[in-house]
Protein backbone atom coordinates (compact mmCIF):
# COMPACT_ATOMS: atom_id res chain seq x y z
CA UNK A 1 0.00 0.00 0.00
CA UNK A 2 1.47 3.34 -0.81
CA UNK A 3 2.28 5.95 1.61
CA UNK A 4 -0.24 8.27 -0.12
CA UNK A 5 -3.15 5.87 0.48
CA UNK A 6 -1.85 5.59 4.38
CA UNK A 7 -2.15 9.14 4.50
CA UNK A 8 -5.54 9.33 2.96
CA UNK A 9 -6.72 6.33 5.53
CA UNK A 10 -5.40 8.34 8.77
CA UNK A 11 -6.96 11.77 7.14
CA UNK A 12 -10.27 10.35 7.28
CA UNK A 13 -9.97 8.50 10.23
CA UNK A 14 -9.36 11.87 11.75
CA UNK A 15 -12.28 13.65 9.95
CA UNK A 16 -14.14 10.82 11.46
CA UNK A 17 -13.39 11.03 15.12
CA UNK A 18 -13.61 15.19 14.64
CA UNK A 19 -17.05 14.44 13.60
CA UNK A 20 -18.01 11.97 16.33
CA UNK A 21 -16.09 14.09 18.61
CA UNK A 22 -17.90 17.62 17.56
CA UNK A 23 -21.36 16.55 16.71
CA UNK A 24 -21.14 14.51 20.16
CA UNK A 25 -20.37 17.04 22.01
CA UNK A 26 -22.94 19.88 20.84
CA UNK A 27 -25.80 17.51 20.76
CA UNK A 28 -24.76 16.55 24.56
CA UNK A 29 -24.72 20.25 24.99
CA UNK A 30 -28.36 20.60 23.86
CA UNK A 31 -29.50 17.13 24.18
CA UNK A 32 -29.37 16.44 27.86
CA UNK A 33 -30.79 20.19 28.96
CA UNK A 34 -34.04 18.68 26.64
CA UNK A 35 -33.98 15.46 28.13
CA UNK A 36 -34.44 17.50 31.91
CA UNK A 37 -36.85 19.55 30.37
CA UNK A 38 -39.16 16.39 28.96
CA UNK A 39 -38.52 14.81 32.68
CA UNK A 40 -39.45 17.50 35.10
CA UNK A 41 -42.36 19.36 32.76
CA UNK A 42 -44.24 15.56 33.07
CA UNK A 43 -47.67 15.88 34.88
CA UNK A 44 -47.24 15.72 38.44
CA UNK A 45 -43.39 16.96 38.61
CA UNK A 46 -41.21 19.61 39.76
CA UNK A 47 -41.98 21.56 36.81
CA UNK A 48 -45.45 20.09 35.18
CA UNK A 49 -46.30 21.76 32.42
CA UNK A 50 -48.63 18.97 30.35
CA UNK A 51 -49.55 21.12 27.23
CA UNK A 52 -45.26 21.90 26.60
CA UNK A 53 -44.33 18.30 27.45
CA UNK A 54 -46.34 16.93 24.58
CA UNK A 55 -45.96 19.30 21.95
CA UNK A 56 -41.68 18.60 23.16
CA UNK A 57 -42.42 14.96 23.24
CA UNK A 58 -44.24 14.85 19.66
CA UNK A 59 -41.50 17.43 18.39
CA UNK A 60 -38.38 15.07 19.80
CA UNK A 61 -40.07 11.98 18.42
CA UNK A 62 -40.39 13.23 14.83
CA UNK A 63 -36.89 14.03 14.80
CA UNK A 64 -35.95 10.34 16.02
CA UNK A 65 -38.36 9.08 13.33
CA UNK A 66 -36.59 10.27 10.30
CA UNK A 67 -33.88 8.23 8.99
CA UNK A 68 -30.90 9.63 8.80
CA UNK A 69 -30.24 9.51 5.87
CA UNK A 70 -33.37 11.80 4.38
CA UNK A 71 -32.93 13.76 7.51
CA UNK A 72 -29.01 14.57 5.82
CA UNK A 73 -30.62 15.32 2.32
CA UNK A 74 -34.01 17.20 3.63
CA UNK A 75 -31.75 19.73 5.39
CA UNK A 76 -29.28 20.65 2.77
CA UNK A 77 -30.16 24.27 2.83
CA UNK A 78 -30.51 24.16 6.18
CA UNK A 79 -26.87 23.11 6.35
CA UNK A 80 -25.36 25.29 3.48
CA UNK A 81 -27.23 28.26 5.73
CA UNK A 82 -25.15 27.09 8.61
CA UNK A 83 -21.79 26.30 7.29
CA UNK A 84 -21.69 27.83 3.67
CA UNK A 85 -21.57 24.62 1.64
CA UNK A 86 -23.51 21.21 1.77
CA UNK A 87 -20.50 18.88 1.28
CA UNK A 88 -17.55 17.89 3.36
CA UNK A 89 -16.55 16.93 6.91
CA UNK A 90 -18.57 20.06 8.37
CA UNK A 91 -21.58 19.83 6.32
CA UNK A 92 -22.26 16.42 7.61
CA UNK A 93 -21.84 17.79 11.66
CA UNK A 94 -24.85 19.49 11.00
CA UNK A 95 -27.11 16.83 10.58
CA UNK A 96 -25.30 15.06 12.57
CA UNK A 97 -26.07 17.01 15.46
CA UNK A 98 -29.97 17.51 14.59
CA UNK A 99 -30.15 13.47 14.76
CA UNK A 100 -28.17 13.21 18.04
CA UNK A 101 -29.84 15.31 19.98
CA UNK A 102 -33.79 13.72 20.25
CA UNK A 103 -31.57 10.89 20.66
CA UNK A 104 -29.48 11.85 23.60
CA UNK A 105 -32.81 14.10 24.93
CA UNK A 106 -34.62 10.55 25.02
CA UNK A 107 -31.52 8.59 26.27
CA UNK A 108 -31.26 11.07 29.09
CA UNK A 109 -34.86 11.22 29.72
CA UNK A 110 -34.82 7.54 30.81
CA UNK A 111 -32.01 7.56 33.02
CA UNK A 112 -33.39 10.50 34.76
CA UNK A 113 -36.66 7.88 34.98
CA UNK A 114 -35.02 5.75 36.61
CA UNK A 115 -34.20 7.89 40.00
CA UNK A 116 -36.83 6.50 42.83
CA UNK A 117 -39.75 9.33 43.04
CA UNK A 118 -38.77 9.19 47.06
CA UNK A 119 -35.23 11.10 46.44
CA UNK A 120 -37.22 14.04 44.46
CA UNK A 121 -40.04 14.26 47.62
CA UNK A 122 -37.12 14.19 50.01
CA UNK A 123 -35.11 16.72 48.56
CA UNK A 124 -38.90 18.57 48.30
CA UNK A 125 -39.67 18.30 51.87
CA UNK A 126 -35.45 20.17 52.37
CA UNK A 127 -36.82 22.90 50.70
CA UNK A 128 -35.28 22.29 47.54
CA UNK A 129 -36.26 24.82 44.67
CA UNK A 130 -36.82 23.00 41.07
CA UNK A 131 -33.37 24.08 39.70
CA UNK A 132 -31.79 22.65 42.53
CA UNK A 133 -33.49 19.63 42.46
CA UNK A 134 -32.00 19.24 38.76
CA UNK A 135 -28.47 20.18 40.02
CA UNK A 136 -27.95 18.52 43.21
CA UNK A 137 -30.25 15.86 42.94
CA UNK A 138 -31.58 14.17 39.27
CA UNK A 139 -27.97 15.02 37.51
CA UNK A 140 -25.87 13.29 39.77
CA UNK A 141 -27.95 10.79 40.62
CA UNK A 142 -28.68 9.62 36.89
CA UNK A 143 -24.80 10.56 36.15
CA UNK A 144 -23.96 6.87 35.43
CA UNK A 145 -27.44 6.15 33.15
CA UNK A 146 -26.37 9.67 31.11
CA UNK A 147 -22.52 8.74 30.92
CA UNK A 148 -24.46 5.17 29.54
CA UNK A 149 -26.89 7.23 27.16
CA UNK A 150 -23.96 9.69 25.74
CA UNK A 151 -21.76 6.46 24.99
CA UNK A 152 -24.87 4.77 22.73
CA UNK A 153 -24.93 7.85 21.13
CA UNK A 154 -21.17 8.28 20.35
CA UNK A 155 -21.54 4.76 18.48
CA UNK A 156 -24.13 5.68 16.94
CA UNK A 157 -22.71 8.89 15.36
CA UNK A 158 -19.64 6.84 14.19
CA UNK A 159 -22.11 4.65 12.57
CA UNK A 160 -23.95 7.90 11.37
CA UNK A 161 -21.15 9.74 10.29
CA UNK A 162 -19.90 6.81 8.07
CA UNK A 163 -23.15 6.91 6.23
CA UNK A 164 -22.24 10.65 5.77
CA UNK A 165 -19.75 9.75 3.58
CA UNK A 166 -22.25 8.38 0.94
CA UNK A 167 -23.33 12.03 0.35
CA UNK A 168 -19.55 13.49 0.49
CA UNK A 169 -19.15 14.13 3.89
CA UNK A 170 -15.79 13.04 4.01
CA UNK A 171 -14.10 10.33 6.96
CA UNK A 172 -14.14 7.05 7.00
CA UNK A 173 -17.23 6.11 5.40
CA UNK A 174 -16.10 8.09 2.74
CA UNK A 175 -13.24 6.66 2.15
CA UNK A 176 -14.69 3.12 2.18
CA UNK A 177 -16.97 4.16 -0.71
CA UNK A 178 -14.66 5.81 -2.86
CA UNK A 179 -11.87 3.37 -2.65
CA UNK A 180 -13.29 0.10 -1.53
CA UNK A 181 -16.72 -0.14 -3.35
CA UNK A 182 -16.56 2.33 -6.14
CA UNK A 183 -13.01 1.02 -7.34
CA UNK A 184 -13.45 -2.25 -6.05
CA UNK A 185 -10.20 -2.23 -3.54
CA UNK A 186 -11.41 -4.99 -0.93
CA UNK A 187 -8.08 -3.95 1.53
CA UNK A 188 -9.23 -0.04 2.09
CA UNK A 189 -12.93 -1.36 2.51
CA UNK A 190 -11.65 -4.12 4.99
CA UNK A 191 -9.22 -1.01 6.66
CA UNK A 192 -12.38 1.20 7.44
CA UNK A 193 -14.45 -1.67 8.73
CA UNK A 194 -11.03 -2.50 10.96
CA UNK A 195 -11.07 1.12 11.97
CA UNK A 196 -14.43 1.75 12.97
CA UNK A 197 -14.48 -1.30 14.84
CA UNK A 198 -11.52 -0.58 16.55
CA UNK A 199 -13.30 3.13 17.29
CA UNK A 200 -17.08 1.75 18.47
CA UNK A 201 -14.85 -0.55 21.26
CA UNK A 202 -12.58 1.84 22.23
CA UNK A 203 -15.33 4.35 23.40
CA UNK A 204 -17.61 1.61 24.51
CA UNK A 205 -14.77 0.58 27.22
CA UNK A 206 -14.40 4.01 28.05
CA UNK A 207 -17.85 4.71 28.48
CA UNK A 208 -18.32 1.64 30.27
CA UNK A 209 -15.29 2.78 32.79
CA UNK A 210 -16.76 5.85 33.50
CA UNK A 211 -19.95 4.48 34.39
CA UNK A 212 -18.96 2.34 36.98
CA UNK A 213 -16.70 5.43 37.99
CA UNK A 214 -20.06 7.29 38.73
CA UNK A 215 -22.12 4.68 39.81
CA UNK A 216 -21.95 3.82 43.73
CA UNK A 217 -24.86 1.72 43.59
CA UNK B 1 -46.07 22.96 68.07
CA UNK B 2 -48.30 21.04 64.79
CA UNK B 3 -51.77 21.75 64.30
CA UNK B 4 -54.11 20.50 62.14
CA UNK B 5 -57.20 22.13 61.12
CA UNK B 6 -59.88 20.66 59.54
CA UNK B 7 -57.32 19.30 57.18
CA UNK B 8 -59.49 17.21 54.25
CA UNK B 9 -57.76 15.71 51.02
CA UNK B 10 -59.56 14.21 48.18
CA UNK B 11 -58.02 13.13 44.74
CA UNK B 12 -60.20 13.32 41.87
CA UNK B 13 -64.05 14.57 41.87
CA UNK B 14 -67.36 13.42 40.83
CA UNK B 15 -68.43 10.29 42.01
CA UNK B 16 -64.95 8.69 41.92
CA UNK B 17 -63.60 11.07 44.40
CA UNK B 18 -61.15 9.11 47.18
CA UNK B 19 -61.91 11.03 50.57
CA UNK B 20 -58.32 10.32 51.98
CA UNK B 21 -58.72 12.29 54.70
CA UNK B 22 -61.82 13.68 56.45
CA UNK B 23 -61.92 16.78 58.44
CA UNK B 24 -58.65 16.26 60.35
CA UNK B 25 -57.95 17.90 63.82
CA UNK B 26 -54.64 16.95 65.11
CA UNK B 27 -52.62 19.21 67.71
CA UNK B 28 -49.13 18.21 68.98
CA UNK B 29 -47.74 19.69 71.77
CA UNK B 30 -43.90 21.17 71.42
CA UNK B 31 -41.78 18.08 72.26
CA UNK B 32 -44.16 15.68 71.93
CA UNK B 33 -43.61 12.31 70.70
CA UNK B 34 -47.19 11.28 68.63
CA UNK B 35 -48.15 8.52 67.27
CA UNK B 36 -50.67 7.90 64.34
CA UNK B 37 -51.36 4.40 63.49
CA UNK B 38 -54.07 2.78 60.94
CA UNK B 39 -54.21 0.49 58.58
CA UNK B 40 -53.04 0.28 54.81
CA UNK B 41 -54.69 2.44 53.24
CA UNK B 42 -56.33 4.51 56.08
CA UNK B 43 -54.68 7.85 54.94
CA UNK B 44 -51.61 7.76 57.62
CA UNK B 45 -49.28 8.43 54.71
CA UNK B 46 -51.76 11.31 53.01
CA UNK B 47 -51.67 12.95 56.43
CA UNK B 48 -48.01 12.92 57.11
CA UNK B 49 -47.65 14.53 53.63
CA UNK B 50 -49.67 17.11 54.34
CA UNK B 51 -48.20 18.41 57.62
CA UNK B 52 -45.10 19.49 55.16
CA UNK B 53 -47.07 20.17 51.91
CA UNK B 54 -45.88 17.40 49.98
CA UNK B 55 -49.48 17.04 49.77
CA UNK B 56 -51.99 19.98 49.69
CA UNK B 57 -54.31 19.66 51.25
CA UNK B 58 -57.92 20.18 49.78
CA UNK B 59 -58.98 21.95 52.57
CA UNK B 60 -58.01 23.25 56.56
CA UNK B 61 -54.59 24.57 57.70
CA UNK B 62 -51.67 23.49 58.76
CA UNK B 63 -50.01 25.15 61.30
CA UNK B 64 -46.34 24.78 62.56
CA UNK B 65 -44.91 26.91 64.78
CA UNK B 66 -47.47 29.71 64.96
CA UNK B 67 -47.19 29.69 60.78
CA UNK B 68 -50.33 28.89 58.48
CA UNK B 69 -48.02 26.55 55.86
CA UNK B 70 -51.21 26.50 54.09
CA UNK B 71 -51.41 30.43 53.51
CA UNK B 72 -47.29 30.94 52.15
CA UNK B 73 -46.25 31.00 48.82
CA UNK B 74 -43.69 28.78 47.45
CA UNK B 75 -40.80 30.18 48.57
CA UNK B 76 -42.45 30.74 52.03
CA UNK B 77 -42.86 27.27 52.20
CA UNK B 78 -39.15 26.10 51.33
CA UNK B 79 -38.38 28.09 54.34
CA UNK B 80 -40.89 26.79 56.84
CA UNK B 81 -39.72 22.88 55.50
CA UNK B 82 -36.40 23.58 57.17
CA UNK B 83 -38.08 23.63 60.18
CA UNK B 84 -40.06 20.39 59.33
CA UNK B 85 -37.29 17.37 58.71
CA UNK B 86 -38.35 14.46 57.78
CA UNK B 87 -37.53 10.50 57.34
CA UNK B 88 -38.90 7.53 55.35
CA UNK B 89 -39.71 4.62 54.98
CA UNK B 90 -36.97 3.51 52.06
CA UNK B 91 -34.64 6.38 53.47
CA UNK B 92 -34.25 8.05 50.14
CA UNK B 93 -30.81 8.89 50.25
CA UNK B 94 -28.68 10.02 47.08
CA UNK B 95 -26.94 6.84 45.97
CA UNK B 96 -24.50 9.16 44.06
CA UNK B 97 -23.24 11.20 47.87
CA UNK B 98 -21.14 9.58 50.29
CA UNK B 99 -23.23 9.64 54.19
CA UNK B 100 -21.39 13.13 54.78
CA UNK B 101 -22.85 14.43 52.04
CA UNK B 102 -25.60 13.50 52.09
CA UNK B 103 -26.39 14.79 55.68
CA UNK B 104 -24.83 18.31 54.49
CA UNK B 105 -27.63 18.56 51.20
CA UNK B 106 -30.37 20.15 53.43
CA UNK B 107 -27.48 22.62 54.18
CA UNK B 108 -26.22 23.13 51.02
CA UNK B 109 -29.43 23.70 49.71
CA UNK B 110 -29.64 26.55 51.79
CA UNK B 111 -26.78 28.13 50.91
CA UNK B 112 -24.41 27.37 54.48
CA UNK B 113 -21.11 27.73 53.66
CA UNK B 114 -18.94 24.43 53.23
CA UNK B 115 -16.93 25.22 56.63
CA UNK B 116 -20.03 25.72 58.59
CA UNK B 117 -21.15 22.54 57.05
CA UNK B 118 -18.32 20.60 58.62
CA UNK B 119 -19.48 22.57 61.51
CA UNK B 120 -22.69 21.06 61.93
CA UNK B 121 -22.58 17.49 59.89
CA UNK B 122 -19.52 16.27 62.01
CA UNK B 123 -21.80 16.25 65.25
CA UNK B 124 -24.55 15.45 64.05
CA UNK B 125 -22.96 11.91 62.62
CA UNK B 126 -21.84 11.05 66.14
CA UNK B 127 -24.89 11.78 67.60
CA UNK B 128 -25.96 8.79 64.95
CA UNK B 129 -22.98 6.55 65.89
CA UNK B 130 -22.11 7.40 61.83
CA UNK B 131 -18.66 9.06 62.34
CA UNK B 132 -16.57 6.04 61.14
CA UNK B 133 -19.00 5.92 58.02
CA UNK B 134 -18.90 9.25 56.87
CA UNK B 135 -17.12 8.41 53.48
CA UNK B 136 -19.05 5.65 52.75
CA UNK B 137 -21.61 5.56 50.40
CA UNK B 138 -25.09 4.26 51.15
CA UNK B 139 -25.09 1.05 49.06
CA UNK B 140 -22.51 0.03 51.40
CA UNK B 141 -24.82 0.62 54.42
CA UNK B 142 -27.09 -1.95 56.21
CA UNK B 143 -31.03 -0.50 56.49
CA UNK B 144 -30.51 0.66 59.70
CA UNK B 145 -27.34 2.86 58.94
CA UNK B 146 -29.21 4.23 56.01
CA UNK B 147 -31.74 4.99 58.71
CA UNK B 148 -29.31 6.67 60.85
CA UNK B 149 -27.89 8.92 57.73
CA UNK B 150 -31.43 10.04 57.25
CA UNK B 151 -32.09 11.16 60.34
CA UNK B 152 -28.63 12.77 60.51
CA UNK B 153 -29.55 14.61 57.25
CA UNK B 154 -33.29 15.34 58.31
CA UNK B 155 -31.54 17.26 61.61
CA UNK B 156 -28.57 19.14 59.93
CA UNK B 157 -30.89 22.17 59.20
CA UNK B 158 -31.94 22.01 63.26
CA UNK B 159 -36.05 21.63 62.41
CA UNK B 160 -38.46 22.20 65.38
CA UNK B 161 -40.46 19.40 64.09
CA UNK B 162 -39.77 15.81 62.93
CA UNK B 163 -42.08 13.58 60.53
CA UNK B 164 -41.41 9.94 60.36
CA UNK B 165 -43.08 8.36 57.67
CA UNK B 166 -43.14 4.49 58.35
CA UNK B 167 -39.79 5.02 59.15
CA UNK B 168 -38.89 1.46 60.85
CA UNK B 169 -41.18 -0.37 58.77
CA UNK B 170 -38.61 -1.69 56.01
CA UNK B 171 -36.26 -2.48 59.27
CA UNK B 172 -36.16 -5.91 61.51
CA UNK B 173 -37.15 -5.67 65.38
CA UNK B 174 -33.80 -5.59 66.25
CA UNK B 175 -32.97 -2.68 64.05
CA UNK B 176 -36.38 -0.71 64.65
CA UNK B 177 -35.92 -1.22 68.35
CA UNK B 178 -32.08 0.87 68.07
CA UNK B 179 -34.02 3.40 65.53
CA UNK B 180 -36.66 3.77 68.10
CA UNK B 181 -33.88 4.32 70.74
CA UNK B 182 -32.03 7.21 68.72
CA UNK B 183 -35.44 8.63 67.88
CA UNK B 184 -36.28 8.69 71.97
CA UNK B 185 -32.68 10.02 72.46
CA UNK B 186 -32.83 13.04 69.84
CA UNK B 187 -36.28 14.23 71.15
CA UNK B 188 -35.45 13.83 74.69
CA UNK B 189 -32.02 16.10 73.97
CA UNK B 190 -32.77 18.36 71.12
CA UNK B 191 -36.55 18.96 72.67
CA UNK B 192 -37.44 18.05 69.15
CA UNK B 193 -41.41 17.47 68.53
CA UNK B 194 -42.17 14.14 66.17
CA UNK B 195 -45.16 13.00 64.24
CA UNK B 196 -44.91 9.42 63.29
CA UNK B 197 -47.57 7.41 61.35
CA UNK B 198 -46.74 3.65 61.71
CA UNK B 199 -49.06 0.09 60.97
CA UNK B 200 -47.04 -0.76 63.75
CA UNK B 201 -48.40 -1.17 67.68
CA UNK B 202 -44.66 -1.71 68.92
CA UNK B 203 -43.66 1.48 67.63
CA UNK B 204 -46.37 3.73 69.47
CA UNK B 205 -45.82 1.24 73.00
CA UNK B 206 -42.26 1.92 72.57
CA UNK B 207 -41.75 5.63 72.22
CA UNK B 208 -44.79 7.70 71.66
CA UNK B 209 -46.33 9.89 74.10
CA UNK B 210 -49.75 10.08 72.88
CA UNK B 211 -51.38 8.58 69.63
CA UNK B 212 -54.53 8.52 67.23
CA UNK B 213 -56.25 6.46 65.47
CA UNK B 214 -57.16 6.66 61.89
CA UNK B 215 -59.66 4.91 60.23
CA UNK B 216 -60.64 5.81 56.50
CA UNK B 217 -59.83 9.28 56.18
CA UNK B 218 -60.90 9.62 59.57
CA UNK B 219 -59.18 10.10 62.91
CA UNK B 220 -61.77 8.09 65.16
CA UNK B 221 -59.79 7.93 68.28
CA UNK B 222 -57.14 9.81 70.36
CA UNK B 223 -55.40 9.21 73.57
CA UNK B 224 -52.18 9.02 75.92
CA UNK B 225 -50.31 6.02 75.07
CA UNK B 226 -50.53 4.69 78.81
CA UNK B 227 -54.48 5.10 78.25
CA UNK B 228 -55.18 3.84 74.87
CA UNK B 229 -53.01 0.46 75.78
CA UNK B 230 -55.57 -0.06 78.77
CA UNK B 231 -58.82 0.62 77.39
CA UNK B 232 -59.02 1.86 73.69
CA UNK B 233 -62.33 3.61 72.84
CA UNK B 234 -62.86 2.00 69.69
CA UNK B 235 -64.03 -1.17 68.09
CA UNK B 236 -60.60 -0.73 66.11
CA UNK B 237 -58.43 0.31 68.81
CA UNK B 238 -59.43 -2.81 70.49
CA UNK B 239 -58.41 -5.10 67.46
CA UNK B 240 -55.18 -3.19 67.27
CA UNK B 241 -54.09 -3.79 71.01
CA UNK B 242 -55.98 -7.56 70.93
CA UNK B 243 -53.95 -8.52 67.62
CA UNK B 244 -50.87 -6.61 69.39
CA UNK B 245 -50.88 -8.15 72.96
CA UNK B 246 -52.25 -11.75 71.22
CA UNK B 247 -54.94 -11.51 73.69
CA UNK B 248 -57.94 -13.17 72.06
CA UNK B 249 -60.37 -15.75 73.90
CA UNK B 250 -60.01 -18.59 72.48
CA UNK B 251 -61.39 -19.95 69.48
CA UNK B 252 -63.85 -22.82 71.49
CA UNK B 253 -64.87 -19.68 73.50
CA UNK B 254 -65.00 -17.51 70.61
CA UNK B 255 -68.28 -19.75 69.06
CA UNK B 256 -69.88 -20.17 72.46
CA UNK B 257 -69.91 -16.85 73.42
CA UNK B 258 -73.58 -14.89 73.39
CA UNK B 259 -74.22 -10.96 73.33
CA UNK B 260 -76.71 -10.89 75.76
CA UNK B 261 -76.64 -12.66 79.27
CA UNK B 262 -79.26 -15.61 79.87
CA UNK B 263 -80.91 -17.34 82.64
CA UNK B 264 -78.00 -19.56 83.25
CA UNK B 265 -75.08 -17.64 81.53
CA UNK B 266 -72.34 -16.38 82.89
CA UNK B 267 -70.33 -12.90 81.58
CA UNK B 268 -66.52 -13.27 79.88
CA UNK B 269 -64.52 -10.39 81.25
CA UNK B 270 -61.42 -8.76 79.57
CA UNK B 271 -59.52 -6.82 82.52
CA UNK B 272 -57.34 -3.88 82.06
CA UNK B 273 -55.44 -3.13 85.08
CA UNK B 274 -52.70 -0.51 85.70
CA UNK B 275 -50.04 0.49 88.06
CA UNK B 276 -50.36 -0.45 91.82
CA UNK B 277 -53.19 -2.79 91.02
CA UNK B 278 -50.90 -5.11 89.03
CA UNK B 279 -49.20 -5.69 92.06
CA UNK B 280 -52.58 -6.70 94.00
CA UNK B 281 -53.71 -10.11 94.66
CA UNK B 282 -56.96 -8.92 93.21
CA UNK B 283 -58.40 -12.14 91.95
CA UNK B 284 -58.08 -14.00 95.07
CA UNK B 285 -60.02 -11.32 96.89
CA UNK B 286 -62.27 -10.94 94.08
CA UNK B 287 -63.49 -14.76 94.74
CA UNK B 288 -63.14 -14.41 98.17
CA UNK B 289 -65.22 -11.38 98.85
CA UNK B 290 -68.35 -11.53 95.90
CA UNK B 291 -68.38 -15.97 96.08
CA UNK B 292 -67.33 -15.62 92.21
CA UNK B 293 -65.25 -18.21 91.09
CA UNK B 294 -62.80 -16.56 88.43
CA UNK B 295 -61.51 -19.19 85.00
CA UNK B 296 -58.42 -17.29 83.91
CA UNK B 297 -58.44 -18.07 80.15
CA UNK B 298 -55.29 -15.76 79.57
CA UNK B 299 -53.55 -13.14 80.98
CA UNK B 300 -50.39 -11.11 80.09
CA UNK B 301 -47.89 -8.51 81.88
CA UNK B 302 -46.72 -5.39 79.87
CA UNK B 303 -44.53 -2.82 80.49
CA UNK B 304 -45.69 0.35 78.60
CA UNK B 305 -43.51 3.28 78.63
CA UNK B 306 -42.76 2.53 82.58
CA UNK B 307 -46.34 2.01 83.31
CA UNK B 308 -47.02 -1.55 83.95
CA UNK B 309 -50.17 -2.94 82.24
CA UNK B 310 -51.78 -6.08 83.73
CA UNK B 311 -54.35 -7.89 81.06
CA UNK B 312 -56.64 -11.09 81.26
CA UNK B 313 -59.41 -12.81 79.76
CA UNK B 314 -61.60 -14.35 82.71
CA UNK B 315 -64.64 -16.11 82.77
CA UNK B 316 -66.35 -15.21 86.30
CA UNK B 317 -69.10 -18.12 87.28
CA UNK B 318 -71.61 -17.41 89.87
CA UNK B 319 -75.05 -16.17 89.97
CA UNK B 320 -76.54 -13.51 88.01
CA UNK B 321 -76.26 -11.48 91.15
CA UNK B 322 -73.16 -11.93 92.21
CA UNK B 323 -71.48 -12.10 89.10
CA UNK B 324 -72.60 -8.21 88.27
CA UNK B 325 -71.33 -7.59 92.12
CA UNK B 326 -67.94 -8.21 91.24
CA UNK B 327 -68.14 -6.58 87.92
CA UNK B 328 -68.57 -3.61 90.04
CA UNK B 329 -66.27 -4.48 92.79
CA UNK B 330 -63.74 -4.35 89.59
CA UNK B 331 -64.87 -1.05 88.33
CA UNK B 332 -64.82 0.18 91.52
CA UNK B 333 -60.94 -0.17 91.78
CA UNK B 334 -60.41 1.44 88.98
CA UNK B 335 -60.32 -1.99 86.56
CA UNK B 336 -61.20 -1.25 83.09
CA UNK B 337 -63.40 -4.13 82.73
CA UNK B 338 -65.00 -5.31 78.86
CA UNK B 339 -67.85 -7.74 78.73
CA UNK B 340 -66.97 -9.99 76.03
CA UNK B 341 -69.96 -11.92 76.03
CA UNK B 342 -71.99 -14.87 77.83
CA UNK B 343 -71.49 -18.67 77.61
CA UNK B 344 -73.54 -20.68 78.48
CA UNK B 345 -72.98 -22.90 82.07
CA UNK B 346 -73.51 -26.32 81.61
CA UNK B 347 -72.20 -26.06 77.90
Amino acid sequence: MSSAMLELIFEATLDTLYMVALSGAVSAVIGIPLGVLLYVTRPGQILAQPVAQRVLGIVTNIGRSIPFIILMVAIIPFTRLVVGSSIGTNAAIVPLIIAAIPFVARLVEGALNEIPPGLIEAAQAMGATPVQIITKVLLPEAKGGIINGLTITVVTLVSYSAMAGAVGGGGLGDLGIRYGYNRFEPLIMLITVAILVVMVQGFQSLGDRLVRKADHK
Amino acid sequence: MIKLEGVSKTYGAGPTAVHALKNIDLEVPKGAIHGVIGLSGAGKSTLIRCVNLLERPTSGHIIVDGQDLTQQDSEALRQSRHQLGMIFQHFNLLASRTVFDNVALPLELMGVSKGEIRKRVEPLLELTGLTDKATQYPAQLSGGQKQRVAIARALASRPKVLLCDEATSALDPQTTASILELLQDINRKLGLTILLITHEMEVVKSICHRVGLISDGELVEEADVGDFFTAPATRLGREFLNAFLELEPPQALVERLEETPGEHTHPVVRLAFSGANVATPLISRLARDSGVDVSILQAKVESIQGRTLGLMIAELIGTPETTSQALTQLESHDINVEVLGHVQRDA
